[in-house]
């Protein structure tokens, strides 16, 4: 089967772990991942909670999302599983911190279904697969941190 | 087949109509219309062919390409002296300038340029041209006395053709050195004149073109007219040869064109037939210039923006080695420190060399100002002779964009109400020529930017007196500073009356502000019948920064040095509690607001007594206030980065930065701070005016 043909027919993605929760991002959207460190993040005031600070890397300053508080885990902890994946995403490099990364995976897309229409609040979903007998949610990584709502007003709502 | 898209290169176009614009206005500027210089007449002339060339080649720019050719007509009346250069002519062209100026910008931000001006432009192109008719249209068909000159007797060799070549208004000199041009070129065979107009028989292998091509090296293509010619036989029918005249006038008329938009390319190679000693040479020299431009390139200033700041990263990466170093044995690792030591001096070498990239010399600005002196001076019937110093001196781009606005409130400023009418300054035994002279040079870190004029000076007590009866914060004990400063307070204005230059009091506070905003000072001298300094100092450059670290609890923040006025700790007796967390402090009579850091950024594990904290003192405009701090942690150059890429806003932070220790660190607003707590406070303190202290918490 020729490379093209395998792109065609799979989904290339990374899965990582939030919360014992399975979640699947496009592969090319990963730009490494690291180690998180919260000495070495700079708390930034009067942001969204789920905004960590920013970051040096390599000479970037880039914002640290934790993925956990973004999507409403009650307890945060820090392991050394504990990783920042950084996007690249069309504008700008983030960083997500999630629970641990898993593995990369090729998944068949038509194994994928469509995520339920009705009462779908995470419009960041793309679609559900089974993956290693558990449910896995493959996602639209720009929808969920969900930049344009990084805004001061958007603080009275958060907290 | 489409033709080739050639919008990619409209952006060089644009840059370079608009470079040969402000080239064009600053040669007008310096012609004296007594004595034309012709070789500014000519670069003038230049300046529109070029341009006019430039948007035919587009073919989509056909206002541009209208106007220019008016425009072009009527400098090349001027140009060959049968228009007289008057002082009007100079100011059309001016007016012509700017119009073009629009036209380019209309055209680059693609929208449809407005059409009213270029008209008026049009009329007032026409009527300059109108203002000699007899001259000004080109001798352009030839009456029939050419069949009566046809040359009868001559025997033209094989190959060859004859040509008659007409020269319209050429002086003698010239026409000496086409005459030796043509004896290269081909064989002379006869020549006689009418009036202005001199006709040359040549025979010669070369096309019609060609000895146009030549000849336009002298002189204007509209000065020559060649062609050829037919030998007649006496009892030949006398039609036929203005038949042949006519069709290859036409055809010398199309060959005119091509090579007008040969021309237009200075770079491009004229017809490599023409082939004599001295277009050899001139083609040569116009070679190297071509060459010499191409010594530059152009770069978008975000690439160099990039560059800059990653050239800032290396310098702190290799300060943080430095750090690291320090912990190793020197004996041990000597050659690695050394090393690492050599690297840095490197780098700061490389760093240099990449922030002189975004360096343009203040020249850049100091250019558009002659003008402005001589358009206002003219409106107000004041005589300003304008001297600019120090134009070589670099700075920042972006900087440079920026002060043009202010300076040139500056500069209207001194030319109406520093510099006076000339009779009050023959009066007051001084030249009726007034003098500004604006100034910049490099002073510590800085740069120095003044602009002098030698008018009246200000009056203390008028301005005084004047500001107090505008209800501004005024007393008469102010030193002479302050009281100059009272040129700049919002809705002050010392004039008799309003005129269209100044006086209306809006400009002088934006020109303060925007200069706060760039990091800059000002300050002001002036002597009553000597005149008036203002000066500003700049930094060199907006990528880097001097800051203060800070700290607070276990936060760092960094804070520009130029909002500070000075740091302290207080003593109890300095403190005025207020409230809960809120405090006065009391500095020489003045009553400061004193902001928590750590109450805006909610920061955990701070220094709650005041008596132990830092104090800040910052300035932001007219107002001070005092930031409590942990700690001061010490002065450095920082990079500034912007966080807009990331967040739209982050309330009371202008940017962010990297620490020597690769830390983030947040830069302070200091102007946010204040906006954000609220406070308004007077500007001066109690000296001369008891302070209005409000505190109009929300």
């Amino acid at each position: 089967m020729s490379q093209e043909k395998k792109d065609e027919l799979n989904y290339h993605c990374l899965v990582f772990c939030v919360d014992g929760q399975e979640f699947a991002i496009d592969i090319l959207k990963v730009q490494e991942i690291r180690e998180y460190q919260p000495v070495n993040v700079t708390r930034v005031a009067h942001l969204p909670s789920y905004i960590q600070g920013l970051i040096n890397l390599r000479g970037q300053i880039i914002p640290i999302i934790d993925l956990r508080i973004k999507l409403r885990v009650s307890e945060v902890e820090y392991t050394p599983q504990t990783v920042v994946i950084i996007l690249g995403l069309s504008d700008r490099i983030v960083g997500i911190v999630v629970d641990s990364v898993s593995n990369v995976e090729l998944i068949a897309k038509n194994t994928i279904e469509p995520p339920p229409n009705v009462n779908n609040p995470a419009a960041y979903l793309i679609g559900l697969t089974t993956y290693k007998d558990q449910l896995l949610q493959i996602v639209d990584v720009e929808k969920l941190i969900d930049h344009e709502h990084w805004t001061l007003s958007d603080i009275s709502q958060e907290e | 087949m489409s033709s080739p898209d050639l919008s990619e290169f409209h952006d060089t176009f644009f840059d370079e109509a608009q470079e040969l614009l402000q080239g064009m206005e600053q040669t007008l500027l310096c012609l004296d219309p007594e004595s034309p210089d012709h070789e500014s007449l000519n670069a003038i002339f230049r300046c529109a062919h070029s341009i006019k060339g430039g948007a035919a080649a587009f073919g989509v720019f056909d206002d541009l390409v209208s106007t220019t050719h008016k425009l072009e007509n009527i400098l090349d009346l001027v140009r060959n002296g049968k228009m007289p250069l008057t002082h009007e002519a100079i100011s059309v062209f001016l007016k012509a300038k700017d119009v073009l100026w629009d036209l380019v910008q209309a055209y680059r931000e693609q929208r449809e340029p407005g059409s009213e001006s270029a008209q008026e432009l049009l009329a007032m192109l026409q009527q300059l041209g109108d203002a000699k008719p007899g001259e000004a249209k080109p001798a352009a068909a030839k009456p029939p006395e050419e069949k009566a000159e046809a040359i009868t007797d001559v025997a033209i060799p094989d190959g060859e053709k004859l040509l008659k070549v007409t020269l319209i208004d050429v002086s003698e000199k010239d026409r000496l050195s086409l005459h030796n041009e043509m004896g290269i070129m081909g064989t002379h065979i006869r020549q006689s004149s009418s009036g202005n107009e001199h006709y040359y028989w040549i025979s010669s292998a070369l096309p019609p073109e060609d000895i146009i091509a030549v000849c336009c090296f002298v002189i204007d293509e509209s000065q020559i007219q060649v062609k050829e010619s037919i030998p007649v036989v006496q009892d030949v029918v006398k039609e036929a040869p203005a038949e042949v005249a006519d069709h290859n006038s036409t055809q010398s008329t199309q060959s005119t064109q091509s090579i007008q938009s040969i021309q237009s390319k200075p770079e491009a190679t004229p017809p490599a037939k023409a082939v004599s000693e001295a277009p050899v040479k001139q083609l040569l020299a116009k070679t190297s210039a071509a060459n010499k431009e191409s010594g530059t390139i152009r770069v978008p200033i975000q690439k160099v923006d990039q560059l800059v700041n990653q050239v800032g990263e290396m310098v702190i990466n290799q300060s943080i080695l430095m750090q690291a170093n320090q912990s190793l044995d020197p004996i041990v690792h000597a050659s690695l420190i050394q090393d690492i030591e050599h690297m840095g001096s490197a780098l700061r070498t490389m760093q240099e060399a990449i922030m002189a990239l975004r360096m343009m010399p203040m020249d850049y600005a100091f250019g558009r100002f002659p003008r402005l002196v001589r358009e206002t001076a003219g409106k107000l019937g004041k005589q300003i002779e304008l001297i600019t110093k120090g134009g070589g001196t670099e700075l920042d781009k972006g900087l440079i964009e920026r002060m043009i606005d202010p300076l040139t409130h500056l500069i209207r400023n001194s030319i109406d109400h520093g510099i006076e009418m000339p009779e009050k300054r023959i009066a007051a035994d001084k030249d009726p020529l007034g003098k500004i002279t604006i100034s910049a040079q490099h002073q510590g870190g800085r740069i120095i930017i003044e602009v002098i004029d030698d008018g009246a000076g200000m009056d203390r007590e008028k301005l005084i007196n004047k500001a107090i009866e505008k209800g501004l914060p005024a007393s008469h004990n102010m030193t002479d500073d302050q009281a100059f400063m009272l040129i700049f307070e919002a809705g002050f204005s010392t004039a008799e009356k309003v005129t269209d230059v100044s006086g209306r009091g809006v400009g002088m506070d934006v020109v303060k502000r925007n200069i706060q905003e760039l990091g800059g000072l000002t300050q002001i001298e002036s002597e009553k019948g000597k005149g008036t300094t203002i000066r500003i100092s700049l930094p060199l450059t907006l990528a880097i920064m001097d800051g203060m670290t800070v700290q607070s609890g276990n936060e760092r923040f960094v804070l520009s040095l130029s909002h500070i006025v000075e740091c302290l700790q207080p003593t109890a007796d300095q403190l005025r509690m207020l409230e809960e967390n809120k405090a006065l402090l009391l500095l020489r009579g003045e009553h400061l607001p004193i902001i928590n850091l750590w109450e805006i950024f909610s920061i955990p594990n701070t220094e709650r007594d005041l008596k132990k904290s830092i104090i800040a003192v910052l300035q932001v405009g007219k107002s001070r206030y005092a930031l409590a701090v942990d700690q001061l942690l010490g002065q450095h150059q920082v990079v500034v980065k912007n966080l807009e890429t990331h967040f739209k806003r982050v309330p009371c932070v202008s940017g962010a930065t990297i620490l020597g220790d690769g830390s983030v660190a947040l830069i302070l607003d200091a102007a946010a701070i204040l906006e954000q707590n609220k406070i308004g406070l007077t500007a001066y303190g109690s000296g001369f005016n008891t302070p209005v202290l409000q505190q109009e918490r929300v």
